[in-house]
């Protein structure tokens, strides 16, 4: 496909390409800084943080790394954490890959109102449900509990899932379907042996977004979970680090680097897929 | 939801029944059923978990917002001894308390969210389309740049926001540093309510341009290079091959992915939760901040009705947005 980036270096002059690596350059700084500066932090001594004067590291230490491993429940709400994230990943991809399909290849009565009211819950805000849920949560006993966040976290990941992988199945040709009618297949046969596996890099998008709204999201997980053993990181590190007044920034840094590592990694191996994912449906190539 | 703005017209598979040598044929209402039974039986799942989670919750707290429910008249549970809720049916009491103003500061806060979505919103897209174009073009070192630029997404918001509080922190913080280096005194950048609301916001435009630019992205590289080829031969300027033909060809991936992100900005929780905790004085809380605040002051019948304020604002917004959209020729 030539697309437009075909426009090649050639024609440019120099003074152009120093503009725009000097804009490029300036944005990837601004998106680093932070991110560098809280390494930086968390390889220094418990106290340097306090100090007036910035400096550069001056001896490397991983005493913050060691004391988040083993005197805090940092490990146990990285467990928790992933245990809701994965679960409200898979539970969504579920959900949110039948009513996707049965949208995009079928025309049946209901079918508009299910996909308007599935856009207008992404405008909820959190306040609307939370009293609410907080309600059924108590009735169901699941206050507390790991469960009761994973069905919480649903209300925001399967309207968006749902939506994304229409628009994904969309660009799946129908002739797929049609030839695997003719096979003898039934649509839940096709749906399940054609198309879902045809369908892989837009479940591996949509996936990852139900993962990371999960891992980060911080309302529902404050209001919910309220024994310190059944908190998720968000909560865990508000409560344990950044406390009123002073926060132990040395350690919290040390936590947040341990946290966004992984985090990097999952998106640097996703990052391909993004784009394509991104805009499934609304751009036919 | 991107693809809501389907440029193609796309074609339905209703699967080709196959034809049933019989005889007689089937009622009107079997025939119904047996061609839209695999549809319902595929979305019922979500229908099913949809309904415990958002519509019942949702009448509930439609219910709630026209009663009086507080912490201490909403039906406890502590161990087998359980409470009957006692609080009552007050009508539209809670509305009128939060349009006048009486309670939750309303109107101040509304201002601000409005505020703080155009300011977020702006710089999102202004700045996530520049660096699309800059990315969209043969450059050395393109991966790594992109790369980079992604991580703001890639570390998760509530991460980001203590990162950047630390940042900012008047004392040991890097910017306060920097400036006491050059001379100047520092400023109490969370302390002061004018300055507060500048960190946020560039708190989240750090944290919301990687998204527009990945989305962004996308969509330039599905321009054909021939509308440009075919411009450069009739002449056009760079700028004007941009906004005849880059603006126009964006605008089916853009309009979604603007209209998202303007709903995430109008709701967003973390940054303002973690950063400033809505301080200094409640200045940068925003509606769906303070709201839950009003929550966790067990205010449960006030926190409702705001919630539903909030959507109904937002559901105004859609409707608007889809009209100008429509009366642009672009209906979805």
């Amino acid at each position: 496909m030539v697309t437009a980036s075909a426009r090649g270096g050639r024609e440019r002059g120099v003074l152009a390409s120093v503009g725009l690596h000097l804009g490029l350059v300036t944005a990837s700084l601004i998106a680093l800084l932070p991110v560098v500066w809280i390494v930086l932090t968390s390889i220094q001594p418990r106290h340097v943080w306090q100090s007036t004067s910035v400096e550069v590291v001056r001896d490397p230490t991983f005493a913050n790394y060691l004391h988040v491993l083993t005197e805090t429940p940092f490990l146990r709400w990285f467990a928790n954490t992933l245990v809701v994230a994965g679960l409200t990943t898979v539970v969504a991809l579920f959900l949110a890959a039948t009513t996707g399909y049965a949208v995009s290849r079928f025309r049946f009565p209901g079918m508009r109102p299910l996909m308007w009211s599935l856009l207008i819950t992404q405008m909820f805000p959190v306040a609307i449900l939370i009293v609410p849920l907080y309600t059924v949560l108590v009735r169901l006993g699941l206050i507390n509990h790991h469960l009761g966040l994973t069905l919480t976290y649903l209300t925001i990941a399967v309207p968006f899932c749902a939506w994304m992988l229409r628009g994904y199945f969309d660009t799946i040709p129908t002739e797929i379907d049609e030839a695997g009618r003719m096979d003898g297949l039934t649509p839940f046969g096709t749906f399940w042996r054609l198309v879902l596996p045809l369908a892989k890099p837009g479940l591996a998008v949509v996936g990852f977004f139900a993962f990371i709204t999960a891992w980060g999201e911080v309302a529902f997980a404050s209001a919910f979970m309220i024994d310190a053993d059944n908190f998720t990181l968000a909560v865990g590190l508000r409560t344990q680090f950044v406390a009123e007044r002073r926060a132990e920034w040395g350690y919290l840094s040390a936590a947040a680097v341990m946290i966004a590592v992984p985090a990097l990694l999952v998106f640097l191996g996703a990052q391909r897929h993004l784009e394509g994912g991104l805009t499934a449906g609304a751009t036919k190539t | 939801m991107t693809n809501v703005a389907t440029t193609v017209q796309r074609r339905r598979a209703t699967p080709a029944r196959p034809p049933r040598p019989r005889a007689a044929e089937p009622g009107p209402l079997r025939r119904f059923l047996r061609t839209h039974w695999y549809a319902w039986a595929l979305t019922a799942p979500v229908v099913i978990v949809m309904s415990v989670v958002i519509a019942f919750p949702f009448a509930r707290g439609l219910w709630l917002s026209f009663t009086d429910a507080d912490r201490r008249n909403v039906s406890t549970r502590i161990g087998e001894n359980v409470t009957p809720a006692t609080y009552e049916f007050v009508g539209v009491d809670n509305y009128v308390a939060i349009l006048t103003g009486d309670v939750g500061d309303f109107w101040a806060r509304l201002t601000w969210t409005v505020v703080w979505t155009l300011a977020c919103v702006a710089c999102h897209f202004g700045l996530g389309l520049g660096l699309a174009v800059m990315l969209n073009r043969r450059v050395a070192l393109r991966g790594v740049y992109r790369a980079v630029m992604i991580l703001p997404w890639a570390v998760p918001p509530f991460v980001s926001a203590f990162i950047w509080r630390y940042l900012y922190q008047g004392e040991y913080g890097l910017f306060n540093a920097a400036l006491r280096g050059m001379g100047f005194p520092g400023v109490e950048w969370l302390g002061d309510p004018f300055w507060a609301k500048v960190v946020v916001i560039t708190i989240n435009v750090w944290l919301g341009v990687p998204f527009m630019m990945v989305a962004l992205l996308g969509g330039l590289q599905s321009i054909p290079g021939q509308l440009y080829e075919a411009a450069r031969v009739d002449g056009a300027s760079p700028w004007q091959q941009f906004r005849h033909i880059t603006l126009p060809s964006l605008r089916p991936v853009a309009a979604p992915v603007v209209l998202i992100g303007t709903i995430w900005t109008f709701n967003q929780f973390p940054v303002i939760f973690l950063v400033t905790g809505g301080g200094p004085a409640r200045s940068t809380d925003l509606l769906v901040t303070y709201a839950f605040r009003l929550f966790g002051d067990g205010t449960y019948g006030v926190a409702s009705a705001y919630g539903m304020v909030i959507l109904g604002l937002l559901l105004v917004l859609g409707v608007i947005y889809q009209r100008a959209l429509r009366r642009e020729g672009q209906a979805w």
